[in-house]
């Protein structure tokens, strides 16, 4: 029974993503229900559009820029910090992070670094300046807040995803080898253990990429727009009153998908270009630049602190009367906000909760499924077939969310079921990233010496396995639960904007410039992710109480 | 004692729970051989004269190294090369790389380092091995890398920590005469670590025994 | 992409409804109990929020379930219907109602994609001021009994008097003003609605004959637009953030404002600073005042989809938003501040009272202080200028 499971999973998340493509596809070259017969008028009205290049070129510069961003700190962290206790304490202070919804986050950071935000409210209140400055921070054209907010969000992300697959780098004994040959922490760490450790975190590190070169929720709302990244440009053409546009659409969506795909090679030449400097800088002997260990710490803590004073600063704005600049801090405060939205976010809560939770049980289920297929009948998953399960993180969202709009109506798939779905389609590979490493880690021996006891291997997974691994299972749960409420176009474009979730709320009002509201939703989308990883940490520690060898940390 | 290897007073504990203790001085050239079971602490005492005890453990006394103490200095400071029982080659490097890889700048720079590292894989009968990958060099080549990897970071003290374990009987006699030839060589104080009898006969030096 | 097509003919084939007939009020009460309206509707504002969902409840009194959704644009909401009628889902649409108006009424109205003639059947109907208010007009386009008035909207400038004591009153003296205190002003980014409507204000203001624009573009664009260009060339570099960045959308103009970051801003309803201030979301000094050539108007409407769900709870909401009641919460403030669309002789002696002892709040302008309010132009002016608008300066060079 278990054994079509990996298949059934990866035509699943493969099929629902080619099926996208081929809905996206067939619009752009006049195909399809509305095209008026094979051409490529769509992409030459693409081309037409003046802004293409610059568009492309923002695309391209918080997609790259942010992802080395990202990696660069991360890996100075780890290379300067591991094992440390400033580590552990920082660890604690970026983890939450990893659980606030990028439209949260984002809202929050546009507050602290406007040119009126939080941080130049200081020197204004002390300078006594009655306007501020005319400086053009937010929403530049060059992206440089979109990528700085987009580096701060998957830091986190890529750190923590590094944290995991160490254990299979063999850290230690590689560590104290490089720094008995003479070198140093940052050096010998860069030198030994980067390299393979990288190898393991390629795939969330190409995740991040394309999600830096195509979101929409971030790019709106600190993007430039004059013009827009593309992605938020295709989103634009697509809900545009006039039908021929949704070919522009669609077409404007493959072209991102080719400046994805090219710019994902480049990567790859330029993984490459790195692995040869490195092996230089290996054989060279030379120690790493000094300064690097604090440079990777301070970026670290900046990025963090901004995070969580951004949530901070939807929290006070959430409670605040009156709030004008240079004030630092509102005249009074006032449960007005909460009083008139409450209600309505208890509601959407609920259902965004409830979304979020048949996505990831249907996720878990089936990736506990695939991975104990491996272990009983061998079915690996093979190197490729894990390209396929990343499939839905590695092509872009805008290039097939739109294809599959139809499929629901035609299907005659309610809302609800077809946003679930979808869900679980993004929902899943993080499951699966982060349940499959320590499921695989789990001691076998365990499940032999239970089958010598006459134990069938159901009753090893359900009374040993599974609550062996019961705090990665919450973990992999709880990361489930936060992907799934932070989903916005997949919610968007197959709920029909019938379905409001807490991240689509909180992305409409930010159109809008209410910070009280924005404050508000941004607070309880950023509960609704966080309020699962709590339970993921309380749960084992309470189960195990009197169990030292299930207790980490 | 002017030169060598010098524990005085070491204690190593866990918790509370007292471990070993220690003192001894090793001269340049020499073995010293701690036998001890498993659990015994002898890996930890190893861990700690490399500057990287584990947590959970306490250290007291002092290592000094040709009359330098030791304390505080970051492992890679300490000048002192360790062999495991694996060979811990880094698996993204070629053969030639990880030679490379401890080789100090003072010593060689540029091109004289590539051929420092091709007349070290020749001593080591692997002449022309060095872009090998070395996941497919077989146990007992792989010993001599790693153990000429170490000698080429110009080590002032060589701890060996159940340098042999993995190796097969027929290999082990072997590579463990290679390295006690070497090591000696090299001139410095070794440290060896093990619970196999045949090894610190081998070695040739002092035991002594701990946790019996 | 046959599948859709053949689903479409199967769904023909099977006996559809009848769609319910707006004459027979009775018939559509009993029909409409029941049923749950998607009210699509720009969600960017929390004051309108609030009113439609205060409509809500009136609706669950006659058994209709109102849910608003919330749109960030409501080109959205007509892209919604398309996408419907690409997959041949002719009927039990995911869309009822939508808050519209302008071009997308324009475009729904000629591809076919609205339910009606409904509006002039509406029971409330008979209180709308139909001679005084261009209720049966949407932007030069003749509504037809395709969407219900329910908000009269006028663009009003709203200006912080701690800052800038003597507003502009016309586009030259804005020119003037920007120019000699320059990165004080802005306005939302076209194609945004009220961005786009900035640009049309500053045309009618700037052209000779504002009559023209009641025709459709003509080739006589380039003389008509010259001078506003010209002007827009200059007052671009002036703006805030020099025109490299602009706010996207009406209510984040506010917002700036209370941030301190510009003084003077466009808005198309005359009440929304007096409920803003009431709301913490302005200053107390803020007021309000239009050009001396007088500004543009227009009225919100809803519209069904020919392929709506809830035809009938539809209409039901679009006599609510008619009613006296609804009308004057809407022109309340601090709740919406919106002008009615009611005409006060048609009204009850006491409906009348209740509008007339209508505090406006401090920055509203009286109705003779708004003045009369400017035709829109046609459609296809909007579209025009705000495209070009895009390819001048909405681009980076």
């Amino acid at each position: 029974m278990l054994r079509p499971l990996p298949l059934l999973t990866t035509l699943i998340l493969a099929g629902t993503v080619l099926l996208g493509l081929i809905g996206t596809v067939l619009p752009a070259i006049g195909l399809g229900p509305t095209g008026r017969g094979l051409s490529l008028d769509a992409f030459h009205a693409v081309f037409d559009w003046p802004g293409l290049p610059r568009a492309l070129l923002v695309a391209v510069l918080s997609g790259v820029g942010s992802t080395i961003g990202a990696l660069a700190i991360a890996t100075l962290i780890l290379a300067g910090w591991h094992g440390t206790a400033s580590f552990r304490w920082l660890e604690r202070l970026l983890s939450p992070l990893l659980a606030v919804p990028h439209a949260a986050a984002a809202l929050g950071l546009a507050f602290l670094i406007a040119p009126s935000g939080w941080l130049m409210r200081l020197p204004a209140t002390a300078l006594g300046w009655e306007t501020a400055p005319d400086i053009l921070i937010l929403q530049d054209p060059w992206g440089l807040s979109l990528m700085a907010g987009l580096i701060a969000k998957e830091m986190p992300f890529l750190m923590l995803m590094m944290l995991a697959a160490l254990p299979q780098v063999a850290e230690g004994p590689r560590m104290a080898v490089a720094r008995s040959l003479g070198q140093g922490r940052v050096a010998g760490w860069l030198k030994a253990v980067f390299p393979g450790l990288y190898a393991q975190v390629r795939l969330p590190v190409m995740v991040v990429l394309v999600y830096g070169m195509t979101n929409v929720d971030v790019a709106t709302i600190l993007g430039p727009n004059t013009p827009p990244p593309l992605a938020v440009q295709v989103t634009r053409w697509m809900t545009d009153p006039d039908l021929a546009q949704r070919a522009v659409a669609a077409a404007g969506a493959l072209i991102l998908l080719g400046a994805v795909v090219t710019t994902l090679i480049a990567w790859l030449v330029g993984e490459r270009v790195i692995a040869w400097l490195g092996r230089a800088w290996v054989w060279s002997g030379r120690c790493a630049p000094p300064g690097l260990r604090v440079v990777g710490w301070g970026l670290g803590v900046v990025s963090a602190l901004a995070v969580l004073a951004g949530i901070a600063a939807l929290a006070i704005w959430s409670v605040a009367a009156r709030w004008r600049f240079p004030d630092p801090l509102p005249e009074a405060l006032t449960a007005r906000s909460w009083m008139r939205h409450g209600p309505e976010i208890a509601d959407v809560t609920l259902l965004t909760l409830a979304i979020a939770a048949i996505a990831t049980a249907v996720s878990l289920i089936l990736v506990i499924g695939c991975l104990e297929a491996e272990h009983r009948h061998g079915v690996t998953a093979s190197q490729r077939g894990l390209w396929l399960l990343y499939l839905p993180l590695l092509i872009p969202q805008i290039a097939f969310l739109p294809g599959l709009q139809l499929a629901p109506l035609v299907l005659g798939v309610p809302p609800l079921a077809a946003v679930i779905f979808a869900h679980v389609v993004f929902v899943l590979p993080y499951v699966f990233l982060s349940l499959s490493g320590p499921f695989r880690a789990w001691d076998s021996r365990i499940a032999r010496a239970a089958a010598g006891l006459g134990a069938a291997p159901d009753r090893v997974l359900w009374r040993l396995r599974l609550p062996m691994l019961l705090a990665p299972v919450l973990t992999a749960a709880a990361v489930g639960l936060a992907v799934s409420v932070g989903q916005y176009l997949p919610t968007l474009l197959l709920g029909g904007g019938r379905i409001s979730t807490l991240t689509t709320e909180a992305v409409a009002l930010a159109a809008g410039g209410d910070r009280r509201a924005i404050g508000a939703w941004g607070l309880g989308q950023t509960g609704a992710a966080l309020l699962p990883f709590a339970l993921a940490l309380l749960l084992p520690a309470i189960a195990f109480r009197n169990r030292r060898g299930l207790r980490h940390g | 004692m002017a030169e060598g290897l010098c524990l005085r007073n070491v204690a190593i504990r866990q918790g509370a729970i007292p471990l070993l203790t220690v003192e001894a001085s090793i001269p340049p050239g020499e073995v010293l051989t701690l036998m001890g079971p498993s659990g015994s602490g002898k890996s930890t005492l190893l861990a700690w004269i490399m500057g990287a005890l584990p947590a959970g453990f306490s250290a007291t006394g002092a290592v000094r190294l040709e009359e330098r103490d030791l304390a505080g200095l970051p492992p890679e400071a300490r000048k002192i090369g360790i062999l495991y029982q694996d060979p811990l080659l880094f698996p993204h490097l070629d053969v030639a790389a990880n030679l490379a890889f401890g080789l100090p700048r003072d010593r060689a720079r540029g091109r004289a380092r590539a051929t420092l590292v091709e007349d070290a894989l020749a001593q080591i009968a692997l002449k022309g091995y060095g872009p090998r990958d070395p996941a497919t060099l077989s146990g007992g080549q792989a010993a001599r890398v790693a153990l000429m990897r170490v000698l080429l970071s110009e080590p002032r003290a060589l701890l060996l920590d159940e340098p042999f374990a993995k190796l097969d009987a027929a290999l082990r006699g072997q590579v463990r005469d290679l390295v006690f030839a070497r090591a000696r060589a090299a001139g410095v104080p070794i440290l060896l670590v093990t619970h196999d009898a045949a090894d610190a006969e081998a070695a040739g030096g002092r035991v002594i025994r701990i946790g019996d | 992409m046959r599948l859709p097509s053949c689903l479409a003919d199967l769904t023909i084939a099977i006996p559809a409804w009848a769609d319910p007939n707006p004459a027979d009020w009775d018939a559509v009460l009993s029909e409409a109990d029941g049923q749950t309206v998607y009210w699509h509707a720009w969600g960017g504002s929390t004051t309108t929020n609030d009113f439609i969902s205060w409509i809500g409840e009136q609706a669950a009194e006659q058994g209709v379930t109102l849910e608003h959704v919330k749109l960030a644009d409501t080109a959205d909401a007509v892209g919604a219907v398309l996408t419907e009628r690409q997959a041949g889902k002719d009927e039990g649409g995911s869309v009822d109602m939508i808050w519209i108006n302008g071009a997308n009424f324009a475009s729904m109205k000629e591809q076919d994609l609205l339910f009606g003639p409904f509006a002039e059947d509406l029971p409330n109907w008979q209180f709308v001021d139909v001679e005084g208010k261009t209720v049966t007009t949407d932007f030069t386009i003749p509504t037809e009994g395709y969407e219900s008035p329910w908000a009269m909207a006028q663009v009003v400038f709203i200006h912080d008097t701690a800052r800038l004591a003597e507003p502009p009153r016309s586009a030259l003296e804005l020119l003037e003003w920007s120019t000699n205190d320059p990165g004080r002003f802005t306005f939302p980014q076209p194609p945004d609605f009220l961005g786009t409507t900035f640009l049309k204000q500053m045309l009618i203001d700037l052209v000779a004959d504002p009559a023209v624009l009641q025709a459709p573009v003509g080739d006589d664009y380039e003389a008509v637009t010259a001078s506003f260009w010209a002007f827009m060339d200059a007052l671009t570099p002036t703006l805030w953030r020099q025109g490299r960045a602009y706010p996207q959308t009406g209510p984040r103009q506010l917002q700036l404002m209370n941030d301190g970051e510009i003084d003077m801003a466009i808005s198309f309803s005359p009440g929304e600073a007096s409920a803003a201030i009431a709301n913490f979301e302005l200053p107390e000094t803020v007021r309000t005042h239009v050009f001396d050539k007088g500004t543009l108007g227009n009225a919100s409407f809803v519209a069904i989809p020919y392929n709506a769900n809830a035809k009938a709870g539809a209409m039901v909401i679009a006599n609510i938003l008619l009613s006296p009641e609804a009308q004057l919460r809407a022109q309340t403030p601090d709740i919406l501040g919106y002008g009615t669309v009611l005409a006060m002789d048609k009204l009850s002696p006491e409906d009348r009272a209740a509008f007339e002892a209508l505090d406006l709040g401090p920055a509203t302008l009286s109705p003779a202080e708004l003045g009369p309010a400017q035709p829109e132009p046609h459609p296809s002016w909007a579209e025009r200028l705000a495209e070009d608008w895009v390819a001048r300066y909405g681009v980076a060079q």
